[in-house]
């Protein structure tokens, strides 16, 4: 009876992900063995890993999204921390969340009023004496469009990782003699770390194939997959190449999981 | 559980009885055509491509009640209209896509007996390579890929050729819109070459020629361009005619060229696909449009050169003679329509065009 049960509640579950994860993921698969003419070939994979382009896209997108993830940690963490320690902790995190209320191609667009050659910044610059600059299109630009709107997915773990935080470690750590920066760096990074952990997988994986804010904010200056996938699959109409790339940033998303996972649970289960 | 098994229940019964309401519709309307009293006609076409006056004038002529659904390239319309589902009467294709849907027997051949208004088009823009004794489409708005440039930053007379966009004085002051053919076109045709053209070499030079010209390229973009350049931003830019009616109407210091050595000619034609329903009322619609006073609306609200040769002359004269919008003969004579290459070569075209993009500066 309890076995029955159980199989039915997993029934809607098992649904959903047969329907909406695994049936796509093998769609785009088999996709991805097929040619314009729609007949098995390993080709795709062989033009990907021979073509210069394509690698030095792939070094490209790895690189941004990798400095798009240190940059966002940088600043996260820090705010993520005194956060935690806010009275109304709730409330400041609210603020937080509430720009990913926004449709992201309308930040982009805000984003375009503000580094423009006549946009505030820039008015800003002029005023001061030192404008106006191009902002526009270039890879800081970039870097700080795709880091402000990652921001909030960073700080959301690593605050809730922090807000779990026994007070009473930190109060031992310090009756026991650890200096303040001891603390910190013996104590709660360590212990907050399967946040930021989380946080560079909600960051750095989706910054991988960030293809809107390429054109939009970078001017197709800073070229990354998710530019390649669209083309493939709206221009060329090649959906066994789009594929193919799809899959290749699917193994490295993987990969991000598998660098990034939570060890200690490992060891937690050993010693249970 | 109880209520998550009704719960789920519920649902598939509902998704069950909207399937079964949506099959019951669609055999009503399929019957309601067989008997004739279908009085519906569906237009697929590009967004804000019509003037909207011209479709009620059109439905208080003729009785007809015009069903007018948008697309926002070539590509996504052919997508929908091949995987079928959808009862188009007519779409409005460019050049090459028409030929692609030729091939693809996707159109229906139009019988010219029941046409009344294939005179009043320009001869110019009949008969084209993409559809050889207009068999299959109607021209409904033909234009050019040209250089639009801002006269705070480039002076007027500066800008004649493809080739003067090489000028090292445009250091980072160039937008080129985000399409291999557009762009690997004017390439090639600054070089003398066809824009169409189907040869690895020439292809490969056309590249290697577009790599010089990455240090004036600012940014390559799609349709923000045309708010860019309204903007401000760029001082050149790479776009169609049609884009660049609309960046003029917003910023006066904007003007159009169209190099005088060759490039791309294009037209969005009217065509009848598989899928039509209601043919009395697509013909009804097709004569309709080739009205003069009905293109010449129709060209007054969209802002695209009109091919209805009698239309064009009840245009404004400042209109009518503007070289913009309807260049010199000569110039005309250079251009080119797009051919459909199929996949192998649009790929060859996209590959070398990001390879480009992913030149450093």
């Amino acid at each position: 009876m309890s076995n029955k049960r159980t199989f039915s509640y997993t029934v809607p579950y098992i649904l959903w992900l047969v329907l909406f994860v695994v049936a796509p993921v093998v769609l785009l698969i088999v996709q991805s063995f097929g040619n314009i003419y729609g007949h098995f070939t390993l080709d795709n994979y062989a033009t990907y890993f021979s073509s210069g382009t394509y690698l030095r896209m792939t070094f490209n997108s790895v690189f941004f999204a990798f400095i798009v993830t240190v940059i966002t940690l940088l600043i996260s963490y820090p705010m993520a921390y005194i956060m935690s320690r806010l009275k109304n902790a709730q409330f400041w995190l609210l603020l937080v969340i509430l720009p990913t209320w926004v449709n992201l191609l309308l930040k982009a667009y805000a984003f375009i009023g503000l580094f423009s050659k006549t946009g505030t910044v820039n008015n800003f610059l002029s005023f001061i004496g030192i404008g106006p600059h191009q902002i526009m299109f270039t890879d800081t630009s970039f870097m700080i469009v795709a880091a402000y709107i990652e921001i909030p997915f960073m700080i959301m773990p690593i605050f809730n990782s922090l807000v779990e935080l026994d007070r009473s470690l930190i109060n031992a750590a310090r009756d026991l003699g650890a200096t303040p920066w001891q603390t910190l760096t013996k104590v709660i990074i360590p212990m907050s770390m399967s946040g930021v952990k989380a946080g560079i997988q909600a960051v750095f994986i989706p910054t991988l194939s960030l293809f809107m804010i390429t054109r939009l904010i970078g001017g197709n200056r800073v070229i990354t997959l998710g530019t390649a996938i669209e083309e493939h699959f709206l221009v060329t109409q090649n959906w066994g190449m789009g594929s193919t790339i799809g899959v290749i940033l699917i193994i490295a998303m993987a990969a991000t999981m598998f660098f990034t996972r939570d060890r200690k649970k490992k060891g937690g289960r050993r010693r249970g | 559980m109880k209520r998550l098994a009704w719960l789920t229940g519920i649902i598939l019964a509902v998704v069950a009885l909207l399937f079964g309401i949506n099959v019951a519709l669609q055999k009503s309307a399929e019957s309601g055509l067989k008997t004739g009293s279908n009085k519906t006609l569906t237009i697929y076409n590009w967004g804000d491509y019509v003037d909207p006056s011209l479709i009620k004038k059109f439905q208080k002529e003729t009785g007809y009640k015009v069903d007018y659904e948008t697309f926002d390239s070539n590509e996504a319309m052919y997508t929908k209209i091949k995987q079928g589902g959808t009862h188009y009467d007519l779409a409005v294709p460019s050049d090459y896509m028409i030929q692609k849907m030729k091939k693809a027997h996707m159109l229906v051949k139009l019988d010219h007996g029941k046409l009344t208004g294939l005179n009043n088009y320009d001869k110019r823009f009949m008969n084209q390579p993409f559809d050889r004794g207009n068999q299959y489409s109607v021209p409904y708005f033909w234009g050019t890929l040209g250089i639009v440039y801002n006269d705070k930053y480039v002076k007027a007379g500066d800008i004649k050729t493809w080739n003067d966009l090489w000028n090292p004085k445009y250091k980072n002051s160039i937008m080129l819109i985000d399409s291999s053919r557009d762009i690997m076109g004017m390439t090639l045709a600054s070089s003398g070459e066809s824009v169409n053209t189907k040869s690895i070499p020439e292809l490969a030079a056309a590249k290697g020629k577009l790599d010089t010209l990455m240090p004036n390229v600012k940014a390559i973009v799609a349709d923000e361009i045309k708010m860019y350049m309204a903007q401000d931003e760029a001082a050149l830019a790479v776009d169609y005619s049609g884009d660049a009616a609309e960046m003029i109407a917003e910023n006066s210091h904007l003007h159009y060229v169209v190099p005088s050595d060759g490039g791309n000619l294009w037209f969005d034609n009217i065509v009848m696909p598989k899928t039509v329903k209601n043919k009395p009322a697509a013909y009804a619609f097709l004569n309709f449009m080739s009205q003069p006073e009905n293109a010449a609306k129709n060209a007054e609200y969209v802002g695209y050169a009109t091919p209805n040769k009698a239309g064009k002359a009840l245009l404004p004269k400042s209109i009518r003679d503007d070289k913009q919008w309807y260049p010199a003969e000569k110039t005309l004579s250079h251009l080119e329509v797009y051919q459909d290459l199929g996949p192998y070569w649009v790929g060859q075209y996209n590959d070398y065009f990001l390879e480009f993009k992913m030149t450093n500066r």
